[in-house]
């Protein structure tokens, strides 16, 4: 370790500005502070800082997906040999399941990451800008909404597009108005509906006998088609991390439990669902409507949109009233979506952007009703 | 059921509500108003917390008074280097308003100005005398006095900056009329003294400086303390004033807090604050016509060696009070005041005017591999990421890394968490940063100042220099409406 530091101290000189590799300073930080946390102390202000930074936070982010990532990989794997009829059991075949799984999904990690990943350092390194950290989590994201069959050129035209036009145009982590991995998703799935909706998606290499169609698409008819089980622990077809509840759940509370993740954006979500759904029961006008609303929950990405998705900070409301509004607004037009309109069988993505261009609005509404406060007071 | 009377009110923290039954019907402490419960702030606690007890008298070999501290104050200098000096002879004289001089704190020889850009007055430094002489002002027959006599005869003895206000968390101006004048009882800030021991033994001389300001204003004299942790009488059963008690993390202890949840200050109005230290000061003025700047400070911090209160003086020099009494000499910072809000001084700097606090932790100037992954050793952070986070009544030993990059604004909601007025922290910040003036008065910039504010930075994901963003939308609001 000590080399290395060493050698960061020794090379620094020459990547500041000014120096003989000055234009790669951007680069150079990125991959120093990455490696080593800057020896910077405070010179204003407070003396003392506390210990989170955007990397932590970033990686925590990425940890709390880890569950929904790995068992996405197995499920993808579980879904073929599902539909090719061999190790029908979950139990059996673990280790094939997961290399196939892992054989189709690394592959998309690897084309978001770097896709993503070089224009942000090209754009940084050409405006100066240090690289930001938002990304590694958009690049996670990405995959994790994409269903396993997407061609990998499409991922990267997704990612391309989405770094560009939804954050780096408006300047950056921090700034883009929506969530960049659901712009990647959306942009797909107006571009390429083929490719992102049907029955023909979901399921990798599926021999074309096999239906695969989702539970979401399955409910049009009344019916998810799968048992509630199933549809918990996510042993079903889907977006490569939507699948499982359960893993979803064990991130959500690893991002409340540390702090990072914002609960109120979680729970109204899916309050917001709840009473959507619970509204469509009372009217019941046709079978989907009928559907007790607790299936909402376990079918489709209602669940990963809520926890990883909604609770973006940079898009979501940022105030703690607003955020509460955000996440009903988000959870009853996801069913709304879901319910009124087969040809967009989920309703969650949608519903996502929608609340990502209400947030400021909501906002200012909660800031002016403070304001309000002040100058009744005065 | 009266066992169980007796064990809350032994416990304040089991059952408040029933200890305060007890304390009112038993302890005849009447004038409590009901607790005010703040959840939001966090609390800092670190190595090196100061010990009771056992309080050197040391002598201040020099003793400075440092302008800066006077915000926005320009001062005339009316003394030179040679001048002899007695404790109470006026240093400085504000140029707009010619009644307020700053006293000298000691009786000597003026031994050095020092000025900075611009000719900027930095400090003026005393060698203080073996034995103080005091001018005599007259003691003040407080009650008989009215408001305008009172003030100049504080204005006269030039203690007169003792007494601050909001908003822009400056000097009071002579002539104005407070809303209130308040004192905060307890300090909660990051190894701060403990009031209670900051006044003990001078209960009777804070009494005469309450009555004091009782009589400067015709605005009521708040008094916080804090509903578990203060202890003193002095405090709990002062008289001629509202006591309001608090409970909470830091920063419930600062004034500004307490202000907003007693009386925010409106746009057009100020409020006046002292600090309790202050109040004992402002009643030695009274009761022996003395200006007597002599003050409890505590020594805290991890690198020094022997955490502990000595009885000095305002302004008295570092070498002076710590006695080269580090840990490691190297790497160290001195601040004077807390970890928060202090400023850095040098070794042989001085105290700040106002400051009761001195700190001293080490530097943090080091590359850390993978830092923001594995940290090496324990930091305190307000998100539970670390596993030290989870203990808790960890003491955490800091230093100044910053601990990642500055950033955009991203994470939400940790703002929010530490600061406990009904404010929208980001939203502030960002009309300060693209100065819309009639926003961020809509916001509630008369209320806050940067102390208020310390703790956002510290938990600040993106590190942003949030008191230096609200201190300079304070500066443009002060040169919109006073200069």
């Amino acid at each position: 370790m000590k080399f290395l530091k060493d050698r960061i101290l020794g090379w620094r000189p020459q990547f500041q500005k000014g120096g003989k590799y000055g234009r790669f300073h951007t680069v150079f930080d990125g991959f120093s502070t990455f490696l080593f946390t800057p020896d910077t102390v405070t010179t204003q202000g407070s003396h003392i800082r506390g210990g989170m930074d955007l990397k932590r936070t970033m990686f925590f982010v990425i940890l709390a997906m880890l569950p929904a990532f790995i068992f996405g990989m197995f499920n993808v794997g579980h879904q073929h040999y599902l539909s090719v009829g061999e190790f029908t059991a979950v139990g059996e075949g673990i280790l094939e399941k997961f290399l196939f799984g892992a054989l189709k999904v690394l592959p998309i990690v690897v084309v978001a990451y770097g896709v993503g990943l070089g224009i942000e350092f090209f754009i940084a390194s050409r405006k100066g800008h240090s690289i930001n950290e938002g990304y590694l989590v958009s690049g996670l994201l990405i995959p994790l909404v994409m269903p396993p069959d997407i061609p990998l050129w499409m991922v990267g035209l997704a990612s391309a597009f989405a770094v560009i036009f939804a954050k780096e145009v408006f300047g950056g982590t921090g700034m883009n108005v929506l969530n960049v991995a659901l712009t990647a998703r959306v942009f797909l799935f107006f571009a390429y509906p083929t490719f992102m909706s049907g029955d023909m998606v979901w399921i990798a290499d599926k021999p074309d006998t096999y239906s695969g169609a989702t539970a979401l698409a399955n409910s049009i008819k009344g019916n998810p088609g799968f048992c509630t089980t199933d549809m918990f622990l996510g042993f079903i077809p889907g977006s490569i991390g939507e699948t499982s509840k359960l893993a979803i759940l064990i991130g959500a509370a690893f991002l409340i439990f540390t702090g990072i993740g914002s609960a109120s954006v979680m729970i109204s979500v899916l309050i917001g669902a709840g009473i959507m759904g619970l509204i469509f029961n009372a009217i019941a006008l046709n079978d989907f409507m009928r559907l007790p609303f607790l299936n909402h929950y376990l079918m489709g990405g209602l669940m990963f949109g809520a926890v990883f998705m909604a609770t973006d900070p940079v898009t979501a409301a940022q105030t703690e009233r607003g955020k509460w509004i955000y996440g009903l607004l988000i959870g009853m037009m996801a069913v709304m979506i879901r319910v009124f309109n087969p040809a967009y069988p989920e309703g969650i993505m949608l519903a996502i952007l929608f609340g990502n261009v209400m947030a400021p609005l909501i906002d200012h509404f909660v800031v002016q009703s403070n304001i309000k406060k002040r100058l009744a007071r005065a | 059921m009266r066992f169980y009377l007796y064990f809350c009110a032994a416990k304040p923290r089991v059952c408040p509500q029933a200890y305060r039954l007890m304390a009112r019907s038993f302890l005849s402490i009447e004038n409590m108003a009901s607790t005010i419960k703040l959840r939001k702030g966090f609390d800092i606690k670190l190595q090196g917390q100061a010990k009771q007890g056992n309080c050197a008298v040391l002598h201040a070999q020099t003793v400075a008074v440092n302008p800066p501290a006077f915000r926005y104050s320009k001062f005339k200098l009316l003394v030179e280097v040679g001048s002899e000096v007695q404790a109470g002879t006026p240093l400085l004289c504000d140029k707009k308003y010619p009644s307020i001089t700053v006293a000298s704190p000691v009786s000597g020889e003026v031994v050095a100005v020092h000025r900075g850009d611009r000719r900027v007055l930095q400090e003026i430094v005393i060698l203080a005398d073996k034995d103080q002489k005091y001018l005599d002002f007259g003691r003040l027959p407080v009650d008989l006095m009215d408001a305008e006599t009172l003030r100049f005869a504080v204005q006269q003895a030039g203690l007169w900056p003792l007494i601050r206000r909001r908003p822009f968390d400056c000097v009071a101006l002579p002539d104005e009329n407070p809303v209130g004048i308040f004192v905060s009882g307890f300090d909660s800030a990051p190894l701060a003294p403990s009031v209670d021991y900051l006044i003990n033994g001078q209960e009777q001389a804070f009494q005469a400086g309450l009555n004091l300001l009782k009589r400067i204003s015709q605005a009521p004299v708040h008094l916080g303390v804090h509903a578990t942790q203060t202890r003193s009488i002095a405090l709990l059963k002062a008289e001629n004033v509202q006591v309001h008690r608090f409970e909470g993390a830091h920063p419930t202890g600062n004034v500004g807090i307490q202000m907003h949840h007693i009386r925010p200050v409106n746009k057009g109005e100020a409020a006046w604050y002292v600090h309790p230290a202050d109040v004992v000061v402002l009643g030695r003025l009274a009761l022996t016509g003395r200006c007597d700047l002599r003050r409890r400070i505590a020594l805290t911090g991890s690198e020094i060696k022997e955490p502990r209160y000595v009885d000095a003086v305002a302004g008295a020099s570092v070498q002076s009070i710590t006695a080269g009494e580090f840990k490691d000499r190297s790497g160290i910072r001195i601040i004077s005041g807390n970890v928060l809000t202090g400023s850095k001084v040098d070794n042989d700097g001085h105290l700040g005017y106002y400051d009761h606090q001195l700190t001293v932790i080490p530097e943090g100037n080091d590359l850390e591999f993978l830092g923001w992954l594995l940290p090496s050793y324990p930091r305190p952070d307000i998100s539970r990421s670390f596993f030290s986070g989870w203990l808790k009544n960890r003491v955490y030993k800091v230093n100044t890394n910053t601990h990642g990059e500055e950033r955009a604004f991203v994470v939400t909601g940790q703002y929010e968490q530490v600061l406990p007025m009904d404010i929208h922290p980001t939203y502030l910040l960002k009309s300060i940063m693209y100065q819309d003036i009639e926003e961020m008065e809509q916001l509630g910039i008369y209320e806050v100042s940067e102390e208020d504010f310390a703790l956002c930075e510290f938990v600040c994901t993106s590190k942003i220099p949030v008191q230096k963003i609200i201190r300079e939308g304070l500066d443009l609001m002060y040169e919109d409406s006073m200069a």
